[in-house]
């Protein structure tokens, strides 16, 4: 019976292990910059952090399933590219532009998810080439220079009162989409056991290879969405938008407490995750802290909660 | 004597797995150790290298001392003469010397007969050269003792005779070496003495010319009892049918069949083929020829959820690298084989789920602190009933236990006992994959002996040991 009550506090600390940290930067920066804590600024940080935890909730399946996907940002960027482009370009009806660049993160997820399961390849490997096709192929698409997106790309971006962003909603949306899947679905469950022990999962007559199809694609499909917030915030999809966006993805993840290598983790941490490089953001930027500091500062960050993560862990 | 071992007992959680052994050996003789997976052997061998301190007794050693395990420790990429000389390699003004290192190698290799250029890697050797290679690594660090623990289960006939005659050429050298294995006329053709371990006690030691029926005689040696509850009941029709099964290299030829009611034990030595053949026929490994059947119909080849809608079941030999997702909680994993048909639209049942989970947890006696513990922290005994539940819960026509007592305690053993029974009862089928040969007699209505990847012979249950052993050392021509 102890070890139930253990458990349950385990549980509740690495929760708001995360969770204590983005409470105490919030404190701290409310103290050391006036402007922080209000809800202009606040809306703000929600904004910021939309993309990136998008882009993380759909990296949340992949890492829980024990993989890795490195090419969010790219399809991101490709996506955005393909829908504003099919509108623009090709002159095709916005919603019909925006199925087409979200059906193009989908596809690329399904590449992924191919090479993965059906072709053996390391997840690292095959998702390193998609990012690098899938930025190629961003490029060709817009000739190298931005393209502006339709109306229906714009509206993700824009704001439904002052007081309630779009892009804010969606990013809570897509969290409560994510813990349904993570929680209810077959795929979701089936994410747990693969990462978990692919070859239980497999021996207990899950079908491993389809499974992370589903994943991959799931994660593309994100992306994708992930990349319309960005483009739409900018009413432009840019050749360059979302570069490296897939560490801080990665980052997300695994500040919300799952572990790389499989098994672990859950909506709420990834949330959590997101805040927390989002808020450090906004707080260096209003404490006027150099660019070139805030890469060392949230990288210092990372290495810290993963570390702390660690320890807990060796101290059970 | 170069080694010598009093008295040596030694416990682990209250298991007893070493009683009072004596051992010792001589310079240039080969002491075989025998007995049956679980004697003590591994424990044995542990102790005389340092590895584990015992409880009781003393380990006085004249000389350094090597063990040559199955799995090897070497570097694949790296050359011959760079394995020999790892972590240690000659140097020059603190750069390596690669002239004196292919030298001192060669003359390493000679050793043990080796005939292959240094700068080879590892890996294009082989898995009978890499032991070379390991032995002469040992010879180079001065090793006058050598132990080999089941060498010769990784190797083919003529590299057994290879290593058997460097064997006798080390022994000539003065090295004195123990000698584990399995394979009996082995024993006949190098052994100076023979140790047989029972259970942990050391049960005698006879000179190399003792007979294979005296071995056997003094490695069993004990009766069945109760310890094995075997209820039986008037067998079906054929449920499970696998005939002609066949992968070159693994298995050859197996046919068997169980009945509904039926407790077909697969008994043979380690390396016989039994694991490879139920997880050919359970779809996790492909075969070359052959056929599957449940219930009179054709399994799919190679395909896992094919076998299990088919009403096929496996609980896998590696309980933790293959049974458990150590990682969820008792309740997902009681879950695993169940989910699928639990869902609906994508949707998972999962109420419906933990009620199963709940009801079988109580069934089985699982002890856990509940259905949400994770199983990595159960017992190896409440672990298997986990990996038995998932498997009951989808209730199979078939069900193929692979060593599914291994590391369990003897009360966990028992009840694992009672679900077979409660299986066959409803008549389902039971496949019994065991190296614990007590177990698979006192269980099985039936035993099929495997050697060498083929079927040796089936007797019935409750049959001898000794008839079980002279099956699993036959020999067939190659």
């Amino acid at each position: 019976m102890t070890t139930v009550a253990s458990r349950k506090n385990v549980k509740v600390l690495s929760d708001n292990g995360a969770l204590a940290g983005l409470l105490v930067l919030v404190v701290a920066l409310s103290l050391l910059a006036p402007s922080f804590l209000t809800t202009q600024n606040l809306l703000n940080v929600g904004v910021q952090a939309a993309v990136v935890a998008v882009l993380a909730f759909g990296s949340t399946f992949v890492i829980v399933s024990g993989g890795i996907d490195l090419s969010v940002g790219s399809v991101a960027a490709l996506s955005a590219m393909v829908g504003a482009w099919s509108s623009a370009e090709a002159g095709l009806p916005g919603p019909v532009a925006l199925l087409l660049g979200l059906g193009t993160g989908v596809v690329a997820g399904l590449v992924n998810g191919a090479l993965v399961s059906y072709g053996k390849l390391p997840a690292f490997i095959a998702t390193l080439a998609m990012l690098s096709v899938a930025r190629g192929l961003t490029l060709v698409v817009s000739q190298g220079s931005p393209t502006t997106t339709p109306d229906v790309v714009s509206f993700l971006g824009s704001n439904l009162t002052p007081y309630l962003p779009v892009p804010l909603l969606v990013m809570l949306v897509f969290f409560g989409i994510t813990g349904f899947v993570l929680s209810r679905t077959y795929s979701g469950r089936a994410m747990y056991a693969i990462g978990g022990n692919e070859e239980a999962a497999r021996l207990s007559g899950i079908d491993v290879r389809r499974q992370k199809l589903v994943i991959y694609a799931l994660s593309g499909l994100f992306a994708a969405v992930a990349g319309m917030l960005l483009a739409g915030r900018l009413s432009s999809a840019g050749p360059q938008a979302a570069v490296g966006y897939e560490l801080d993805a990665i980052a997300a993840v695994v500040i919300g407490g799952a572990s790389l290598s499989g098994g672990v983790g859950r909506a709420t941490g990834t949330l959590v995750g997101a805040l927390v490089l989002a808020v450090l953001r906004n707080g260096l930027n209003q404490l006027q802290v150099s660019p070139f500091w805030q890469q060392v500062v949230i990288g210092a960050v990372i290495a810290l909660a993963v570390l702390l993560d660690t320890l807990r862990r060796r101290t059970r | 004597m170069l080694l010598e071992a009093r008295n040596i007992g030694k416990s682990f959680t209250g298991v007893r797995a070493l009683d009072g052994v004596d051992f010792d050996v001589r310079p240039g003789e080969v002491h075989v150790l025998l007995g049956e997976n679980g004697a003590g052997k591994s424990t044995l061998v542990k102790v005389l290298a340092g590895v584990h301190a015992p409880d009781t007794g003393t380990v006085e050693r004249r000389g350094s001392l090597a063990v040559i395990h199955q799995e090897l420790t070497l570097v694949p990429q790296l050359s011959v003469a760079e394995n020999l000389f790892l972590g240690r390699p000659p140097r020059r003004f603190g750069i390596v010397d690669k002239a004196r290192m292919r030298e001192d190698a060669k003359a390493l290799l000679d050793r043990v007969g080796l005939d292959v250029d240094p700068t080879t890697p590892v890996q294009d050797l082989g898995i009978a050269g890499q032991q070379m290679v390991e032995i002469a690594r040992a010879l180079s660090l001065n090793a006058q003792l050598l132990v080999l623990d089941e060498p010769t289960a990784v190797l083919t006939d003529t590299e057994t005779d290879r290593l058997l005659d460097i064997m006798s050429e080390l022994r000539a050298q003065g090295v004195g070496l123990v000698f584990i294995t399995h394979h009996l006329d082995e024993i006949r053709r190098v052994a100076d003495r023979i140790t047989v371990l029972r259970d942990g006690r050391s049960v005698g030691t006879l000179p190399g010319t003792a007979t294979v029926e005296h071995m056997i005689e003094l490695m069993v040696g004990r009766t069945i009892d109760e310890q094995y509850p075997r209820r039986r009941t008037e067998p079906g029709e054929v449920l499970f049918k696998v005939e002609g099964l066949t992968r070159r290299g693994a298995f050859h030829d197996v046919s068997f069949h169980v009945r509904a009611g039926e407790v077909v034990g697969v008994a043979g030595l380690v390396g016989a083929g039994r694991t490879e053949v139920v997880r050919a026929a359970f779809g996790v490994d492909p075969y070359d020829s052959g056929t599957v059947e449940v219930a009179g119909r054709q399994v799919p080849r190679h395909d896992v959820q094919a076998a299990v809608r088919a009403g096929l079941g496996l609980v896998p030999e590696d309980r933790k690298g293959q049974g458990l997702v150590l990682t969820s909680t008792v309740a997902d994993n009681l879950g695993l084989v169940t989910m699928k048909a639990s869902t609906r639209a994508g949707l998972v049942d999962r109420r419906g789920q933990r009620e199963r989970a709940a009801g079988m947890a109580k069934s089985l006696r699982v002890k856990a602190s509940g259905l949400g513990q994770q199983v990595r922290e159960l017992s190896g005994g409440n672990q298997q009933k986990v990996v038995i539940g998932k498997w009951l819960l989808a209730d199979p026509r078939v069900l193929v236990l692979d060593e599914p007592t291994r590391g369990v305690d003897v009360g966990a053993k028992v009840e694992i006992y009672e679900l077979v029974n409660r299986m066959t009862a409803a008549g389902r089928a039971v496949v019994l994959v065991s190296s614990d040969l007590p177990e698979v007699i006192g269980m099985s209505d039936r035993v099929v002996v495997m050697a060498h990847g083929r079927v040796a012979g089936e007797l019935p249950g409750g049959t001898t040991q000794d008839k079980v052993m002279a099956l699993a050392v036959q020999e067939f021509p190659a």
